[in-house]
């Protein structure tokens, strides 16, 4: 049998990935994280003294330190597990992200350890998100001060 | 290259250790001890790692009546990079040592190691076998333990277990390894390195076959050929390959896989266990008992390894892999 027949065999055995399935159980994880996020934001509209644009930072803050806590207690593990993207594209995902790492690189010390494996999965996307940023700010000053849009 | 024994070695005795999720595993009442703690009481995943080895092995060393000065060679191997954990016991052990590579193929391959010194002449008592640590070896090729992914079906679970066996003189009243083959390392192009039961199945099929024409041997002359870690999706596919190869439908019930069958039907673990430690804690527990018993008479053991390492995937390289066989026999 040579690779190619055998990958074809491979393939024929192999069960198919369940795309529309996980793209639901992403679907509905996620939607769910956004909406208790959404109803973090008016209470803190509602109960404290924050208005729709200030309101954003506290609410993220406040759901990156649940899912910290929920990754310390091996839920959000489980939670990944079954969500797949659905968990892992919100802002609670990028803290798992981190958490895991810096759990992981405990028994190295704190700055070998945690400090050097913290951003071990989470860096790429400080560095293409900040980097993205930076680019999409660029164009948007050059299209104001061109005139074509307004800030 | 298949090597004949023909001092027949015999496995004196084994020692399984594992750890607590291993409880799970169908093959849990054969295994010498289960730890209620991952770590063994020890502060990093791979001390505990370390302490699991030394205690399969003072294991094997109570069950033969001997001590660590009565034994000539330890020959083990795990997974974490530069085989810190086997070293460590190794240290601890005091006794000769050398670290075998291949994978989660070491199970047989120290073995073979070991029937190879015994049939010289060089060593009386051999200590042969490998393991593995799940958080430590996840941390070695995957993500950090709490990070939450979703796995795909063909995913395995590393298991956390030791498995040893003393491999001594012959003895007609034990089971006896006949002989070995030393797997050659195939690569079909699997890059995906979620799905390892594919990566190796071929190259458990050219073990089996290799050891099989120079034994002159059909597959029904064994009571079971049994792969390490393919997995279930990695049993299918090598059953397939000697279905076309014209081998017939009702006799590849011969073949069995000890990952495949180790957690049993639990979908939590998707395809089945995976690791250093799944084929030795299996071949040295529940086959060598059901060989001791006389339920087999002849069996293969193919231990099967993918030699990857994190930094080869992501290089974008193939995944090389390797099956070494031991063909043990209870007279």
């Amino acid at each position: 049998m040579d690779p190619q027949e055998y990958q074809q065999l491979e393939q024929q055995i192999t069960p198919p990935t369940p795309y529309v399935k996980n793209v639901l159980k992403a679907f509905l994880v996620g939607g769910l994280i956004c909406t208790i996020g959404q109803a973090i934001m008016y209470l803190y509209i509602i109960f404290f003294d924050f208005t729709d644009k200030t309101a954003g930072n506290a609410t993220t803050a406040t759901m990156v330190f649940i899912a910290a806590v929920l990754t310390g207690l091996g839920i959000y593990r489980k939670l990944g597990a079954f969500a797949g993207a659905g968990s892992a594209v919100p802002v609670t995902g990028f803290s798992n992200a981190v958490v895991s790492a810096a759990i992981e690189g405990r028994t190295e010390g704190m700055v070998l350890g945690v400090g050097g494996n913290i951003f071990k999965l989470a860096g790429s996307v400080i560095l293409f998100g900040v980097g993205s940023a930076f680019f999409v700010a660029l164009i948007k000053l050059i299209l104001v001060t061109a005139g074509v849009v307004k800030w | 290259m298949v090597i004949l024994f023909t001092s027949k070695p015999s496995i004196i005795a084994c020692g399984v250790a594992a750890g607590p999720l291993e409880q799970r595993s169908v093959f849990y009442s054969y295994f010498d001890s289960v730890a209620e703690d991952e770590r063994w009481g020890q502060k990093s995943n791979e001390q505990g790692h370390s302490k699991m080895i030394q205690e399969a092995c003072d294991i094997v060393m109570e069950k033969a009546k001997i001590k660590n000065l009565d034994v000539d060679f330890f020959l083990s191997g795990d997974l974490v990079n530069q085989m810190t954990p086997t070293n460590f016991a190794a240290r601890e052990l005091a006794i000769s040592f050398i670290g075998l590579f291949s994978a989660c193929a070491t199970s047989v391959s120290s073995v073979i190691v070991a029937s190879l010194l015994t049939e010289l002449g060089a060593s009386q008592y051999a200590i042969a076998g490998a393991a593995s640590q799940h958080n430590a070896i996840e941390r070695q090729f995957r993500y950090p333990i709490n990070y939450g992914f979703q796995k795909p079906a063909t995913a395995q679970w590393t298991v956390t277990a030791a498995g040893y066996a003393l491999i001594g003189k012959h003895d007609p009243n034990l089971p006896s390894i006949v002989a070995g083959t030393v797997g050659k390392v195939v690569d079909y192009g699997e890059v995906n390195p979620l799905h390892m039961g594919g990566a190796m199945a071929p190259a458990a099929y050219d073990t089996i076959t290799s050891h099989l024409k120079k034994r002159h041997q059909k597959i029904t002359d064994y009571d079971l050929i049994m792969t390490g870690d393919l997995g279930k999706i990695g049993l299918k596919i090598l059953k397939a390959m000697f279905a076309q190869s014209g081998e017939k439908q009702e006799d590849l019930e011969i073949f069995r896989d000890a990952g495949g069958e180790f957690y049993g039907e639990d979908e939590k673990f998707q395809a089945g266990a995976s690791g250093a430690g799944c084929s030795a804690s299996v071949f040295f527990s529940y086959i060598e008992q059901q060989l001791k018993t006389g339920r087999f008479k002849r069996v293969l053991l193919v231990a099967t390894g993918a030699l990857l390492s994190p930094l080869s995937y992501q290089q974008g390289e193939t995944i090389p892999c390797t099956a070494h066989a031991i063909e043990i026999t209870m007279e």
